[in-house]
């Protein structure tokens, strides 16, 4: 019997998903130098999906903790109805925001009040001038940010609540912060969260683990708007597969029978 | 004449039998895919052919798609793509079907090509088909690799860079070779401009070489796992219906487990840097390539001394020197243009490793070089790993050209079955 | 009783292979939706279906042409003749597609249309001064040579239609949001 396994060649196929196994991990292995600790998301897992009510106070830490110095010039204003923001809501948001427009019949360009339809406004005209504000130091882009690190969501909490006192051996220059989690642990980034900050709708003031892990929340659904409909469309198609198989096989056995 | 050309299309749909006596497609078609004889012993590494197939169309269908709305250039690649995942109708579910059907698309054409060194299917009268195999397998990491360039993130840029570097081995022209691929003094719009281009062409080319590679296994007839060729029509049974169930059910499974990826593990795959726009300035801290070119990766990096040649002083200052780079880049080439003469490497009668005890050893250690190449690619070529990635391509090559020449003379094969009817039959009393 | 039993295995057989054959047309079918989805308006495009437009600049016996979806828009101030050209003008004889003006606008003294010819979708010329207005002091295509008059109504040539009225708001007297 084990002979037969043998020579029908299952061996080379578990061969071949070893090779697929390592090479998975093998990616994998290049990352960030003190890996994160894994935190429970509820958007992840196979039918994980997004806590707006997460989402929307992650947002406001955004804007009250980020957004003075990180765009997120993926996302547009109208983007904010997916999370359970109304109409209204947005248009009142982006009204708030200045954007560039024109040029207008005399060929001038013009400042008017932002729509639902424009892109995020960034806090910076350019690369540049972000340095230049910033000590030199390029405050990134945040619409990908979850996707466009190793450890995605746990790595995003991480480095926010990983702000600590270097150990005594450790001299860090002016302007630069120690972080647990960060590569080489000098960032250049201040810790943007403190406790009591942030004053929730609620009346209740999130403390720096509450508001990292909202804004984290946020930043995973600005980098993977479609998760959820992603998922439910899996689910149909995993279904009908399935199905299918197994009526291909039985098609298979029994157009096979008279054969052998 | 005229009776033999009645007899030929005995369609009985009118508008099938009228376009089939000008052009009889119907007729190609029930021959090579509905009488075509087929062995009749082919176990489920035979249906790797037809999911290969079946990912090219697919590559090919969601890549239009996707080329619908997509912009090559630098400074509105990254966004374009973007663009595609946010607001593009369904955009998500196309570049996530396109990027993970590249992975799936050379998951089976690797096993596809396991499956013919396996079962000796390079072997004459199937040169042929082997070549044009090897050559589709060439055609695909060149569309795999342009393909990855296109959104223009970090490991598209650092990627073309460091591998169009690569040329720069070249003795005297390497230089002038880059620049020409390049289109400019550095990898930048004209760079992305051409690989769309190419990128969009190519699988159309593979397309061509597949009909080729068909048509030549249709000419020879399909091989299998006896390697035994069918001699009675007992040994054979019609294409359709068997192998079309059977591929049809192979195709699903395999489906649903490449569908898993696309919608539950779309990333599974990937890399961070793949989602920060090309920065010029700022190469990511290790870039690695693409899994399904680890092996070849790593070979490449293998080699780190220069080779000076003696008493060549007099020609140039220090002599000539044989550079490690051009070593890497030679032998990462050849270890791919060494598949183009497997089949005249290897003499053995004996085709299926089934019963080639020795043969079928050498051909498991070549998965565990490959697996220890791929996984020497992904790490620093530095320490232990640059021995074990040395060790591997030492086996790489010395199975092809000097172990598969030696055991084609010296080895002992067991007793072939005298038809695939009499193979199957033997199975069958084994089992029971 | 045996070739009977056969006739079954036959017939379930058939019924199997239907099924399977039936549920793949269905799969690639389904698999078709996203593909030609992606090629209709995507949301970001959807997302620019309004504009608002401030009309407080556009003098009397003007028009202002803006861009509404890709398209020209044409909002023209009328004067009291004009207005009163194209009541007076609602049972002409000419009217390709007669309707009446006060259909066509919400304040008379504002008409908005599409300036996209109805023929084969050029451009009528007219909204500037100095260009050619036609026949009926409105607009003229100088593609196939169509009449507009200062409704936007067809009066000769070769378009079958009106200009057509977009969707709008005043949601000011300075201030209409078209779409």
């Amino acid at each position: 019997m084990i002979k037969k396994i043998l020579r029908k060649s299952s061996l080379p196929a578990l061969a071949f998903v070893l090779c697929m196994t390592v090479f998975a991990s093998a990616a994998y292995a290049a990352g960030a130098k003190v890996p994160p600790p894994q935190q429970h998301w509820p958007h992840k897992g196979v039918m994980g999906t997004y806590d707006l009510a997460a989402l929307q106070r992650g947002y406001q830490v955004y804007r009250e903790a980020c957004a003075s110095c990180h765009s997120i010039r993926l996302l547009s204003y109208r983007n904010l109805q997916d999370i359970g923001f109304t109409e209204d809501e947005v248009r009142a948001i982006a009204s708030d925001y200045f954007v560039m427009d024109g040029p207008n019949d005399e060929g001038d360009m013009f400042e008017r009040v932002a729509v639902p339809s424009d892109r995020f406004v960034s806090p910076f005209e350019n690369d540049a001038q972000a340095r230049y504000a910033n000590n030199g130091a390029l405050p990134l882009d945040l619409s990908l940010i979850v996707k466009a690190r190793y450890g995605g969501e746990d790595y995003i909490y991480a480095l926010l609540t990983g702000y600590a006192e270097p150990p005594e051996d450790v001299e860090i220059p002016d302007g630069m912060y120690w972080n647990r989690y960060y590569s080489g642990h000098q960032i250049a980034m201040a810790p943007p969260l403190m406790d009591g900050q942030i004053a929730y709708s609620s009346g209740r003031s999130a403390s720096v683990e509450e508001a990292a892990r909202d804004v984290t929340q946020f930043l995973a659904w600005a980098s993977e708007p479609h998760l959820q409909q992603r998922k439910q469309i899996g689910v149909k198609v995993l279904f009908f597969l399935l199905v299918f198989a197994v009526l291909a096989y039985a098609a298979k056995r029994r157009i096979w029978a008279d054969v052998h | 004449m005229a009776a033999s050309k009645q007899k030929k299309s005995g369609f009985q749909n009118p508008v099938i039998r009228w376009i089939d006596d000008r052009l009889p497609i119907f007729t190609m078609m029930d021959k090579e895919y509905g009488a075509y004889p087929t062995p009749k012993n082919f176990n489920y590494f035979w249906n790797f052919g037809a999911i290969a197939m079946v990912m090219l169309v697919l590559m090919i269908v969601t890549g239009v798609f996707l080329a619908m709305s997509y912009t090559p250039h630098t400074s509105m690649a990254f966004d374009s793509v973007e663009r595609i995942m946010r607001d593009v109708n369904y955009g998500w579910m196309l570049r996530y079907l396109h990027m993970n059907g590249a992975h799936f698309f050379f998951i089976a054409v690797y096993i596809h090509i396991f499956r013919g060194l396996y079962y000796g299917s390079y072997k004459r009268p199937r040169e042929l088909l082997w070549i044009l195999g090897v050559l589709i397998f060439l055609l695909m990491m060149a569309t795999a690799f342009m393909g990855y360039s296109l959104p223009w993130s970090q490991m598209s840029g650092w990627g073309v860079t460091v591998i169009t570097n690569l040329f720069s081995a070249i003795p005297f022209f390497g230089d002038a070779i880059v620049t020409w691929l390049w289109g400019g003094p550095s990898v930048g719009n004209p760079t992305l401009n051409r690989f769309f281009a190419l990128h969009y062409l190519l699988p159309f080319v593979i397309v061509g070489v597949v009909f080729l590679h068909v048509w030549a296994l249709h000419v020879s007839g399909s091989g299998n796992p006896s390697g035994v060729e069918p001699k009675t029509k007992k040994d054979t049974v019609p294409f359709h219906p068997y192998y079309t169930i059977k591929d049809t059910f192979g195709l699903t499974v395999f489906m649903f487990v490449y569908m898993a990826v696309v919608f539950f593990a779309p990333l599974a795959l990937s890399h961070a840097d793949h989602f920060q726009p090309f920065d010029p300035l700022v190469t990511p801290e290790q870039i690695v390539p693409e899994w399904y070119f680890l092996p070849f990766y790593a070979i490449l990096r293998a080699f780190t001394m220069d080779i000076v040649f003696p008493f060549t002083g007099w020609i140039t200052d220090g002599g000539i020197v044989f550079t490690a780079k051009l070593q890497g880049v030679i032998a990462m080439f050849g270890a791919i243009i060494v598949l183009f003469f497997l089949p005249w490497l290897d003499k053995s009668p004996v085709r299926s490793a089934r019963y080639r005890p020795a043969y079928r050893w050498c051909n498991y250690l070549l998965v565990v070089a490959m697996v220890l190449l791929g996984y020497a690619g992904a790490q620093p070529a530095e320490g232990t790993m640059l021995w074990i990635a040395r060790g591997a391509t030492a086996y790489y090559f010395a199975h092809f050209l000097v172990l598969i020449p030696l055991l084609s003379r010296y080895e002992k094969t067991l007793p072939l079955p005298k038809s695939i009817n009499e193979a199957v039959l033997k199975d069958k009393e084994e089992a029971q | 009783m045996a070739s009977k039993k056969d006739d079954e295995t036959q017939t379930r057989r058939d019924f199997l292979n239907l099924t399977v054959g039936a549920m793949g047309a269905v799969g690639i079918g389904a698999a078709m939706v996203p593909l030609v989805d992606s090629m209709n308006p995507a949301a970001d495009t959807l997302a620019l279906a309004t504009i608002e437009v401030d009309i407080s600049e556009i003098e009397v016996g003007q028009t202002r042409v803006v861009q509404w979806q890709g398209k020209p828009v044409f909002i023209k101030h009328r004067t009291p003749e004009e207005i009163e050209q194209a009541q007076a003008d609602d049972n002409a004889p000419n009217l390709t597609d007669p309707e009446p003006d006060s259909a066509r606008v919400q304040k008379p003294e504002w008409l908005i249309v599409v300036g996209v010819c109805t023929h084969l979708g050029c451009i009528p010329q007219g909204s500037k001064t100095g260009q050619p207005r036609g026949d009926f002091e409105g607009w003229f295509c100088p593609c196939h040579g169509s009449h507009y008059d200062t409704s936007g109504r067809m009066r000769a040539g070769p378009a079958p239609k009106n200009l057509p009225v977009p969707p709008y708001e005043f949601l000011s007297d300075t201030v209409v949001r078209i779409g």
